[in-house]
This record gives structure tokens, C-alpha cells and sequence, in this order.
């Protein structure tokens, strides 16, 4: 089922009632979001993007826009008739009912011509708890488990009415490091499996990155870019995008334009052909950084981190806008740690110039 | 280390003196006086003798037709008003709950009648149902409107008499019931409302399967001090019926011991710690019921 949302805008009156005006917590959300795909709203919190996924879900109503599933106006439909199934942050799961009443409550709920006799609601409940891998678990109650199988448990839940969209908010910031990285795997492998279209919320780069299809930054309520996760590391739109993904996070330095040539400090870096003289905010991800003796970049050399695979040299340089600059290079990689300086040639690719007032992308 | 331990047990004790010496003095040692009084046949407080030892008191007390009256009314009185009370105290609580325009307004008027002296609603209630030589009361006023012959309420007959202190009892219990459901109410996470809704369950089933569980707990601590507050019912009882209780028939089993104690046939602290012991047997089995059933029900 592709999910359409048209010039979404949700506002909330504001708190302080001095201030007339409301707080636009979604402003003006346009996108199709193409069927059986795997999508993540990222941002930092605030963002709007669990209002997003409220506005979907139907627990809120939108100022103005329209949300379409398939061709159908879903816009003012409540949600239980929206078809969607919803994984709430902390899992809502019912504590005074085991596994298997949790997941039997939708289907309970069915009248008239969807009605399911007994069997048929607990062969559902069984499938689904099959596909999380908790149906060894169906007799213990909420609190008897561990906070993944919870997880586990609101996700069958969710999938048991067979939604034709499936929502989650923030489904893994309530686990560890290691079962946040397993569980992420899982949300994948079921996404896959079931080919539902889903939609999740995460303010963690990284988990979007690594199972979305698609991810969808957001700022303030105002979208900012919209593509496939690489796509979007490598060709960031603007530098609050280019700032949030990536880790270690993007360095940025105050640069100049001059002559068709791009100069850090004093230091001529890359050629620009084509640009006029200006002020620019160049972005360089930690991998476009060469390390060669005679590299164009000069910094005052400051440390090194071994992260087994890589290392990162830590630097510093009058003109970044980061306190330190972390460069990754490969970890046979010599370097000399009596050198009070370290020098870098750049990978074009890897080095974004931003407009200094507006912190749009300049391409070149 | 175990010395340390023993040492350490000391200083609790030494904690914990005061309070021992006086849940002693003023609890356990009373207790146990009533207990040992209820088995002195016709002990006498002023010379402190008393002629012989046995069931005697129990059995007077048990054959006394004032007692069985009082006890046919406690029981009646705990039967018809601890669920009703409960009950409408739920559903206002929920309508409560549900309600956003002049809620904190609807609870300061239900909680009104918990800051009211006792014997002060018992004054407003003789006006509404006493029969006096001007006037029959003004829920009989009422009646008449619907043509219905009036009822003396609070000296005529019995099922009038037991419908005004119950519906005294009711209105007397109800603020701190709604006042304790509708905090357990608004303590119910958000999040299982709405992801109760998200699955299109009815608002009858959100409340029946969801809402209710949940405030269990403290329905369950409702009932149970309910019970227990409704069988030491004695107060209410004068302030709507005067102090000669056994011969308005509306006498409860506090008020027998009252009046075994101090009233105008009193006199015989044997018989009435007969009938507080009894009181006592009956409260602690209805309770250890109570509890054996809440563990059944109660999720938490």
C-alpha cells in the first residue's frame, strides 16, 4: 500500500499564551511513499517527526494536507479504520495480560463480516508470534520479559490485524547497544518477510541508515531531504543533513572561494572551476582525508585513536568550525607521532561547499 | 557477624519503643482485656469481680433479639451500600475522567460531603425526609408530585427507615471513593488508550478490559475498607435516628455494645465485649475473604 501525504502541516497552539502565534510542529510534508518499502524518519527530537507518524496513525488530526492510502482519503478517518498497526516507544503493551491476550486484543475487537471464530483468532496470534520468534513465550505476562522480547511482543501485536501499513516510533530506543543492533536486523527480516509498507522514527543516524530504503531528514518540522540512505550521505542537501549523518560526524571549515581555487585557512586544497570568488562552509566526511606528506592541508596535529579497523588522527586546524578534526585512514597506515603537523590531500567526492548564509549546497 | 546482626536487632527494638509501648498500652492490652472480659460472666467495672468464668455472655448476646436486630442491620447495611457506593463512585469517577469543561468545579461538589460534619448531613437529611407536624419532608413533597402517598422515613416503616441511612451511608462514602478513583484513573498510562484505539477496541471494552484492570488495586482497597468502615457503622445511625436506636429498630452492632456500655439498659461490659469480639470475628472473616478473592482478581 503506497502512503501519500499532501502539504501535511500540523500546528499546536502555543503554550505561552503571551505568543499568538501556534508552534508548526510538521510544516508543508509532501512525499509518496512507494509500496512494500521500509522508511525512516529521522531527526533530532523535536523535529516533528512522531507527529508525522501521529498524523499517519491517525491519533492526530492535521491543520491542513491530506494523507492518502493507496487511492483511498484516509485524511478524516479515525484510527481504527485506517488499517494500520502502530509499535509504540515504550510497546503499551497490556501488563494484567499475558503474551497471548496481548496479541489476541485486535483481533477480539473485530465485528460484523471480520469476525473470527476462536481457532481461527489463535492460529493468527500463533503465526504471528512465529514470525518475532515469541511463541515459545505465549502464557508469560508483559513484565517476565526482557525488554527485546517486549519489543517482539508489540511488534506481532501490531502485525496480528495484518495492517496494511506498519508504524513504529522509536522502536529501539528503549534497548541496549548489542540487542538494539540485533533487533534492528529483525524489524528488517520481518519488514522483508511480510512486505508490509513501514514507517519508523528514530533519531539515531545509524539505525536509519542501516535498514531504511528510504530515510526522510527532518528539521524543525520542514523536511529536508528525502532519498536512499547513501544517496543522501554521499549528496547531502544542505549542511544540517550533512551534519547529522555520518559518525565520527562531518568536519566543517570556514573556506574561501578565489580565483577557481577552494582555500582552507592559507592553505589552496581543491580546484573550482567554475565557481565565482565567495565566502563558503566546506564539509569534508572523515574518510576524504588522505594522509600524504605533501598534502595540500595543513593541521596542527593532536592525537591518534586506534578503532581497530581504522584509525582516526585527531587535528586541529584554525579554520574548522569542530573543535577537533577527525580524519579516518586505514589502520597500516604509518604515521609519525613525533610530527608536530600532520598534512592531507582531499577526495573531491567526499568534500561538500556550503552557501556561508543560507547553508545550502554548493555543487561543483 | 552473627553478634553484629544481634546487636544491630537491639537498637531496632530501641527504635521501635515508643510505638510498641503505645500500640501496646492502648492496642494490644485493651484487645485483650475485651477478650478476657467477654468470658467473665457479669463482671462489674466498679468492683472488679465478677462470678464466673464461660460462653455464658456469648450465648446471652446471641439469644438477645436486640443484638440479631443489630446484626441483621450491620449486615444489611454492608450488603446494599459497599457495592452501590463502589459502584456509582466508579462510574462518576469515569464520567469524571472523561469530562475536560468544569472538572475541577464537579470535584469540589463531590467532594463536598467529605469536609461536612457528620451530624450536620444528618440534619440535612432530616429535612429532606423527616415528618414533622408542618411539613412531611421534602422528598415526600416530592412524591406527592408523582401522586404517591408520603412515607414517614425516619419513624415509620422499617424499609424506609433502612432506605434513608442507606442512602445516607452511600452519599457519606462516596466523596473519598471518587476522590481515590479518579487519581487511579488519571494515573492510567495514555499510552494503552491509545493503543486500545489504534486497534478499534469499543469504549465498553477499553474500559471493561483495559481501564478497570488496571485500577483493580484500588477498587479492591475500596471494598475492603468499605466493608469494614460499614460494620463499625454507628455515628450515622444517631445522627438519623436519635440515640434510642433499639426501639426504632435501626440499632447496628457498635451501637448494641453502645448501649450495653453506656446506655439506658447499660451497665454489662460483659455482654457488650461478648458483642465486640463477635463484631471483631465477623470483620476479620468477611476481610480474609476479601483478600483471598483480591489475590485472584487483582493483577498487581
Amino acid at each position: 500500500m503506497e502512503v501519500t501525504l499532501q502539504h501535511l502541516t500540523k500546528k499546536f497552539p502555543n503554550r505561552d499564551r503571551k505568543k499568538r502565534e501556534d508552534v508548526t510542529a510538521v510544516n508543508d510534508f509532501s512525499f509518496e511513499i512507494p509500496d512494500g518499502k521500509l522508511i525512516g524518519l529521522l531527526g533530532p527530537s523535536g523535529c516533528g517527526k512522531s507527529t508525522t507518524l501521529n498524523l499517519i496513525s491517525g491519533l492526530m488530526k492535521p491543520t491542513s494536507g491530506k494523507i492518502f492510502f493507496g487511492k483511498d482519503d484516509v485524511t478524516d478517518l479515525p484510527p481504527e479504520n485506517r488499517g494500520i498497526g502502530l509499535v509504540f516507544q515504550n510497546y503499551a503493551l497490556y501488563p494484567h495480560l499475558t503474551v497471548k491476550q496481548n496479541i489476541l486484543f485486535p483481533l477480539q475487537n473485530l465485528k460484523g463480516k471480520d469476525k473470527l471464530s476462536k481457532s481461527e483468532m489463535l492460529e493468527r496470534a500463533v503465526q504471528s508470534a512465529k514470525l518475532v520468534q515469541i511463541d515459545e513465550l505465549m502464557e508469560r505476562r508483559p513484565g517476565e520479559l526482557s525488554g527485546g522480547q517486549q519489543q517482539r511482543v508489540a511488534i506481532a501485536r501490531a502485525l496480528v490485524k495484518m495492517p496494511k501499513v506498519l508504524l513504529l516510533d522509536e522502536p529501539l530506543s528503549n534497548l541496549d547497544a548489542r540487542l538494539r543492533l540485533q533487533t534492528r536486523e529483525e524489524i528488517r527480516r520481518i519488514q522483508k518477510e511480510t512486505k508490509i509498507t513501514t514507517i519508523f522514527v528514530t533519531h539515531d543516524q545509524e539505525e536509519a541508515m542501516s535498514i531504511s530504503d528510504m530515510i526522510v531528514v527532518m528539521k524543525e518540522g520542514v523536511v529536508q531531504q528525502i532519498g536512499k540512505p547513501q544517496e543522501v550521505y554521499d549528496n547531502p542537501a544542505n549542511l544540517f543533513v550533512a551534519r547529522f549523518l555520518g559518525t565520527p560526524p562531518i568536519n566543517v571549515f570556514e573556506g574561501q572561494i578565489r580565483d577557481g581555487r577552494l582555500l582552507i585557512g592559507k592553505d589552496v586544497v581543491l580546484n573550482t572551476k567554475n565557481l565565482s570568488d565567495r565566502k563558503v562552509l566546506t564539509g569534508i566526511r572523515p574518510e576524504g582525508f588522505l594522509l600524504e606528506d605533501n598534502g595540500p592541508l595543513c593541521c596542527e596535529a593532536g592525537g591518534v585513536e586506534v578503532m581497530g579497523r581504522d584509525i582516526s588522527i585527531v587535528s586541529r586546524n584554525e579554520a574548522s568550525l569542530n573543535p577537533a578534526i577527525r580524519s579516518i585512514i586505514g589502520a597500516d597506515s604509518k604515521i609519525d607521532p613525533s610530527k608536530t603537523e600532520v598534512r592531507f590531500s582531499l577526495v573531491p567526492r567526499k568534500v561538500f561547499l556550503f552557501d556561508h548564509e543560507t547553508e545550502e549546497r554548493i555543487l561543483f | 557477624m552473627k553478634k553484629k546482626f544481634s546487636g544491630s536487632g537491639l537498637k531496632a527494638w530501641l527504635y521501635l519503643l515508643p510505638a510498641v509501648l503505645f500500640l501496646g498500652v492502648f492496642m494490644v492490652y485493651p484487645l485483650i482485656d475485651v477478650f478476657v472480659y467477654s468470658f467473665e460472666e457479669g463482671y462489674n467495672s466498679a468492683s472488679q469481680t465478677y462470678f464466673g468464668t464461660g460462653v455464658y455472655n456469648y450465648s446471652y448476646v446471641l439469644h438477645d433479639p436486640y443484638f440479631l436486630q443489630a446484626v441483621k442491620n450491620t449486615f444489611l447495611l454492608v450488603i446494599i451500600t459497599v457495592p452501590l457506593s463502589t459502584g456509582i463512585a466508579l462510574l462518576i469517577s469515569a464520567g469524571l475522567s472523561s469530562v475536560k469543561p468544569l472538572r475541577n468545579l464537579f470535584q469540589t461538589v463531590y467532594f463536598l460531603p467529605y469536609v461536612t460534619n457528620t451530624l450536620a448531613v444528618g440534619l440535612v437529611f432530616m429535612i429532606l425526609f423527616k415528618k414533622t407536624a408542618y411539613s412531611d419532608g421534602f422528598i415526600n413533597l416530592i412524591l406527592s408530585w408523582f401522586g404517591a402517598s408520603p412515607v414517614d422515613f425516619i419513624d415509620g416503616p422499617y424499609w424506609a427507615k433502612m432506605f434513608v441511612l442507606c442512602f445516607y451511608t452511600i452519599w457519606v462514602v462516596m466523596p473519598f471513593k471518587i476522590l481515590i478513583l479518579t487519581s487511579a484513573l488519571s494515573s492510567v498510562n495514555r499510552q494503552y488508550y491509545n493503543a486500545a484505539r489504534v486497534d478499534g477496541t469499543s469504549r465498553f471494552r477499553i474500559f471493561m478490559r483495559i481501564t478497570l484492570p488496571m485500577i483493580s488495586p484500588m477498587i479492591f482497597y475500596l471494598i475492603i475498607t468499605g466493608f469494614i468502615g460499614a460494620f463499625k457503622a454507628y455515628s450515622d445511625v444517631v445522627a438519623l435516628f436519635g440515640t434510642n436506636l433499639n426501639a426504632a429498630e435501626m440499632n447496628t452492632i457498635v451501637g448494641y455494645v453502645y448501649d450495653m456500655l453506656y446506655g439506658d439498659s447499660g451497665g454489662y461490659p460483659s455482654y457488650a465485649s461478648a458483642a465486640a469480639i463477635l463484631l471483631f470475628a465477623i470483620v476479620l472473616t468477611i476481610t480474609c475473604i476479601n483478600l483471598l478473592i483480591s489475590r485472584k482478581k487483582v493483577h498487581y
